[in-house]
């Protein structure tokens, strides 16, 4: 699917000059192409959501319930109660304007409601109306009354956050609109408004454990073929277990990596590793999502859906988890999942059995990251690499928002790739590590029917991608995400094509020399490594 | 209240920044310069009236000083006598450093800089 | 609409000082109010603080600007990404001495290739200039509420006042103050993105201490006042012994009387962000909750989908590729 827009139409249409009108008098206008379908009640009724309805986000009426605004702000009152991050940066945000252009939907947009600041403003009225003394003053205190308008413009803006935290970065207070958008979406969610890209991928997590809704036969047989692949490419026959009691290790990757391309090549890589290393690990089927659309729904619903990869540990009595390469699923797993679903007592602090290495920084959530744990096995010298296998490949490395700024992996990938990979050019300062532009498409954006907005919010990554494309022939943006490897590809394809996208494992998984392997001729994707090309084509 | 002692510590840490002048001056009697004898519309040396002496004192004295180093009229006649525009031979034959020029001075808080040149004979008493 | 707004709220303050001080409400405008304004101040505030105390921080959600903690041989980010207590002390110096997350501003430019980012430090520079001058030119003032003088305070002033322009000596915080308090004020009125999301409530407090910052200039260099009275008036306060020496001049009362508004002001607006910044979660806490739990006071009971239940539901299938089960 390609958006009508070329490229250049879209550029031309960028415009960082707001209106001379005053924002409270400007209602909120829903344009096609970017905001996503309502969700469907069947999905809402399966997790447990009230108010589900039959209800479309691009009619006038939206069926709310008789009582939605009590609901509304009981619901935020109870938030206020609940969050200090939400009552203090309803409080002292200054507007001084730092965040205002950090965010990649107002740079691709120019809409000026996408300015963090502003869409934080947009619930803040709210707060200032409603419990301020200060509020009942309306307009000139900066308070507004709650009106249906009024909570279609918050729904609107607040599905088109992707929760990247760029803008906190800059706040001189650290004030982070991904809070506030969590709130926001909290209160969505009480009205059975959320979106039907969000709530069908809830659903099917809640049931299957993975968004796709692969239900455990269908995962093992895309497992076989991927194996079947792997085997042609490689010589070696991978023998993955699913479900297994005993095993040292529980891994738990994206569903999206043993789904797509081309995250299938990013567990390919996996495989080849685990196989390598004679890892003593397991695969689950129930708890075979890493990712967590709950963090972008309500706290509690991202706690239901994290709970599966503790109860799984702890069903087949593992040591320790590891989890492969995903934004989202980290942030989830750094900053929430000992806190919602822990004590980890079932679990041991976790050891590599490879170099003997104890991950101190884990021993709480007893959970690593694979990159954490591959940069610990290169550095020890227990990998075997021949770089020169990714040499058609100008490599840079996107950080993801997630990892970056609710975790800070920003040196094991890049350590990794270096030695795996003898090209790797860095994007501009400005666009990577704590600086990294979001995807366009995270925190359930990445919808078909917002593909204008997410062509728009991908820009600025994208303008970062095309500047070392052109001046270093870069042809290859790694990652360590899912949802960077499922949008990036037509998002670059659209603004530049020719470059590819690839998880760092990919790129591990070329590189590694596996006893018994046959002659390489091919990489993971099944194209010819560099010196190959006539062979196959002789062939 | 959650994180009660680190907020509750943080807050007493405010209020005694904030509260400082209260309790340091606890208890105290504030006792100011002694009002002057002189009335204000008296005339003082330069035909100013002496209540404009009080409060432009330390421009009219800046002014006299640019005369006599720029200008070179180092005498100024009032009353039909000839005084010296200088601290030390004209204002402090009069006035007392300590007693006249300090006690207002020290009590504001000001710090005028005529001292860094300047030299009062009381000094070699002390 | 909201600039001229606060405008006109500001001159209408200073007018009633004025008016206040012609018709001889001394003991109104030199005591009462500023008494209250204090009590209010410090009541608000604390009142504020707890409030933000009374709610809980259930997630451990810092966010992180630099390398993690992770392998001994990488080197971690201490200060952007800290996870020791320390390390939380340096990140916050820096944030509320320096400005450390201004100093990273960015400006976002069109070309026509697509979005450029260039260095801009202007707000970090005027919004430091302003911050510490105000801090500088707030501790100097206690020359009016401490007798004797300490000797700091007068090695303050002495340093303040360095460049010996002028007598009375220029005071270079005053009138940094006043230029980086104009320059904030004019980037709300220039810049359209700025100017966009401004309210009533940002020009306010930009007029008022404008007007604070004039209306003490004036006095000490235009039109003057009896300091030696101003001074028995603040130490009336402070002793609480009040008095209320006739004869200081209406611009003092408009100075005292501004000053009081934005003390009272001060709790119910933005201005708490002076407190708040040090309660702010993505700043405040240390990048280790893998290693050590972080506890959620209202942890809830949720509905969860158990494994039995899966099985219960895909047993077959999973028997059917021949994945381990529970129940046969």
């Amino acid at each position: 699917m390609a958006i009508k827009p070329k490229p250049n139409e879209l550029l031309s249409g960028i415009n960082y000059k707001p209106p001379l009108k005053q924002w409270m008098d400007e209602p909120v206008e829903f344009k096609k192409g970017y905001y996503c379908y309502g969700a469907k009640p069947k999905n809402l009724e399966y997790i447990g959501f009230p108010n589900g309805r039959e209800w479309n986000s691009s009619e006038q009426d939206w069926k709310l319930v008789d009582n939605w605004k009590e609901i509304f702000l009981e619901g935020m009152e109870n938030l206020l109660k609940k969050f200090r991050s939400f009552r203090l940066f309803m409080d002292i945000c200054v507007r001084c304007g730092a965040c205002a252009d950090k965010c990649h939907f107002f740079i691709g947009t120019g809409d000026p409601k996408n300015m963090p600041v502003l869409r934080a403003e947009l619930l803040r009225s709210i707060y200032r109306r409603y419990f301020t003394v200060a509020g009942k003053l309306g307009k000139i205190a900066g308070a507004r009354d709650l009106t249906e308008d009024v909570f279609k413009e918050i729904w609107y803006y607040y599905y088109q956050c992707t929760e990247c935290r760029r803008c906190s970065v800059f706040c001189p207070y650290g004030i982070d609109q991904a809070e506030i958008t969590m709130m926001g979406r909290e209160l969505i969610n009480l009205l059975g408004c959320c979106t039907d890209w969000i709530s069908g991928p809830l659903a099917n997590c809640y049931r299957t454990g993975n968004h796709l809704g692969l239900q455990p036969h269908t995962i093992k047989s895309n497992f076989d073929y991927m194996l079947d692949d792997l085997e042609e490419h490689t010589g070696v026959r991978v023998e993955p277990t699913f479900n297994r009691k005993g095993a040292e290790i529980l891994f738990v990757t994206p569903s999206a990596d043993f789904f797509a391309e081309p995250g299938v090549f990013t567990c390919m890589g996996y495989l080849l590793l685990f196989h390598y290393l004679g890892l003593d690990y397991t695969w689950s089927t129930y708890a075979s999502e890493g990712g967590n659309f709950g963090l972008f729904t309500s706290n509690e619903m991202m706690k239901r859906l994290n709970s599966k990869i503790y109860a799984e540990s702890k069903r087949l009595g593992v040591k320790w988890i590891l989890g492969g390469e995903c934004g989202h699923m980290w942030r989830v797993l750094h900053q929430y999942m000992d806190t919602m679903n822990g004590p980890a007592d079932h679990l041991e602090a976790p050891v590599s059995p490879i170099t003997g290495t104890r991950f101190d920084n884990a021993k709480s959530t007893r959970m690593v990251h694979i990159a954490e744990f591959t940069a610990d096995l290169i550095k020890n010298g227990k990998l075997k690499f021949d770089p020169s296998r990714n040499d058609n490949l100008n490599v840079t490395f996107h950080d993801s928002c997630n990892t970056s700024r609710g975790m800070g992996i920003f040196e094991e990938p890049r350590y990794i790739i270096n030695s795996v990979c003898n090209h790797f050019h860095e994007m501009p300062d400005n666009t990577i590590r704590e600086n990294t532009f979001c995807c366009g498409s995270g925190s359930g954006l990445n919808a078909g029917e917002i593909e204008e907005l997410r062509m728009l919010g991908g820009l600025p990554r994208a303008h970062a991608v095309k500047y070392v494309k052109e001046k270093h022939g870069v042809n290859m943006l790694s990652c360590i995400c899912a949802i960077d490897r499922a949008v990036l590809p037509p998002m670059i394809d659209y603004w530049m094509p020719d470059v590819g996208v690839c998880g760092v494992h990919e790129l591990v998984g070329n590189a590694l020399i596996i006893p018994g392997e046959k002659e390489r001729e091919n990489n993971l994707r099944g194209e010819p490594l560099p010196g190959m090309e006539e062979k196959g084509e002789e062939e | 209240m959650y994180n009660g002692g680190k907020i509750i510590a943080g807050l007493i840490i405010f209020i005694a920044l904030v509260t400082f002048p209260f309790y340091t001056n606890m208890g105290k009697t504030i006792e100011k310069p002694a009002d002057p004898t002189a009335a204000a519309d008296e005339l003082h040396i330069g035909n100013v009236p002496i209540g404009q002496m009080r409060a432009e004192h330390m421009m009219i004295l800046d002014k006299w000083r640019d005369e006599v180093v720029r200008g070179g009229e180092r005498f100024i006649t009032f009353d039909g006598d000839q005084y010296e525009k200088s601290i030390q031979n004209g204002c402090l034959a009069c006035h007392s450093k300590q007693d006249f020029c300090g006690k207002c001075h020290n009590f504001a808080g000001v710090n005028p800089y005529c001292w860094n040149c300047h030299y009062s004979s009381e000094e070699d008493q002390l | 609409m909201g600039m001229i707004f606060s405008l006109v709220a500001v001159i209408f303050l200073a007018a009633i000082a004025f008016m206040g001080a012609k018709l001889n409400l001394f003991g109104l405008f030199g005591v009462a109010i500023p008494y209250l304004a204090v009590l209010v101040f410090i009541a608000g505030f604390i009142r504020k603080v707890i409030k933000w105390g009374q709610s809980p921080v259930p997630f451990h959600i810092p966010t992180t600007c630099g390398q993690q903690k992770s392998l001994p041989w990488i080197k971690q980010s201490k200060l952007d990404n800290p996870s020791t207590t320390l390390g939380i002390i340096g990140r916050m110096a820096l944030e509320v001495l320096l400005f450390r997350s201004l100093f990273r501003n960015l400006k976002t430019h069109r070309t026509d290739g697509g979005p450029v980012y260039g260095s801009n430090k202007w707000l970090w520079l005027g919004g430091l200039a302003f911050h510490v001058t105000f801090f500088v030119v707030f501790i100097r003032h206690l020359r009016f509420f401490t007798e004797p003088v300490p000797a700091w305070v007068n090695t303050l002033d002495v340093v303040d006042g360095f460049v010996q322009v002028g007598v009375p000596h220029m005071l270079i915080t005053g009138v940094v103050l006043l230029a980086a308090a104009t320059y904030l004020l004019l980037r709300r009125i220039f810049n359209p993105q700025v100017k966009y999301i401004s309210l009533p409530a940002d020009y306010f407090p930009l007029f008022l201490i404008i007007g604070i910052a004039v209306s003490g200039i004036l006095m000490r260099y235009f039109i003057k006042v009896d300091i030696i009275k101003v001074k028995e008036l603040t130490m009336g306060l402070a002793t609480f012994k009040t008095t209320v020496p006739d004869g200081i001049g209406g611009i003092f009362f408009i100075h005292l009387f501004l000053i009081s508004v934005l003390f009272a002001y001060f709790p119910f607006s933005k201005l708490m962000h002076l407190g708040g910044v040090f309660m702010s979660p993505t700043r405040n806490l240390a990048n280790n909750s893998r290693e050590v739990r972080h506890i959620n006071p209202w942890n809830p009971k949720v509905k969860l989908h158990t494994y039995e239940e899966y099985e219960d539901e895909f047993r077959e299938v999973m028997k059917s590729e021949g994945l381990p089960v529970e129940k046969e």
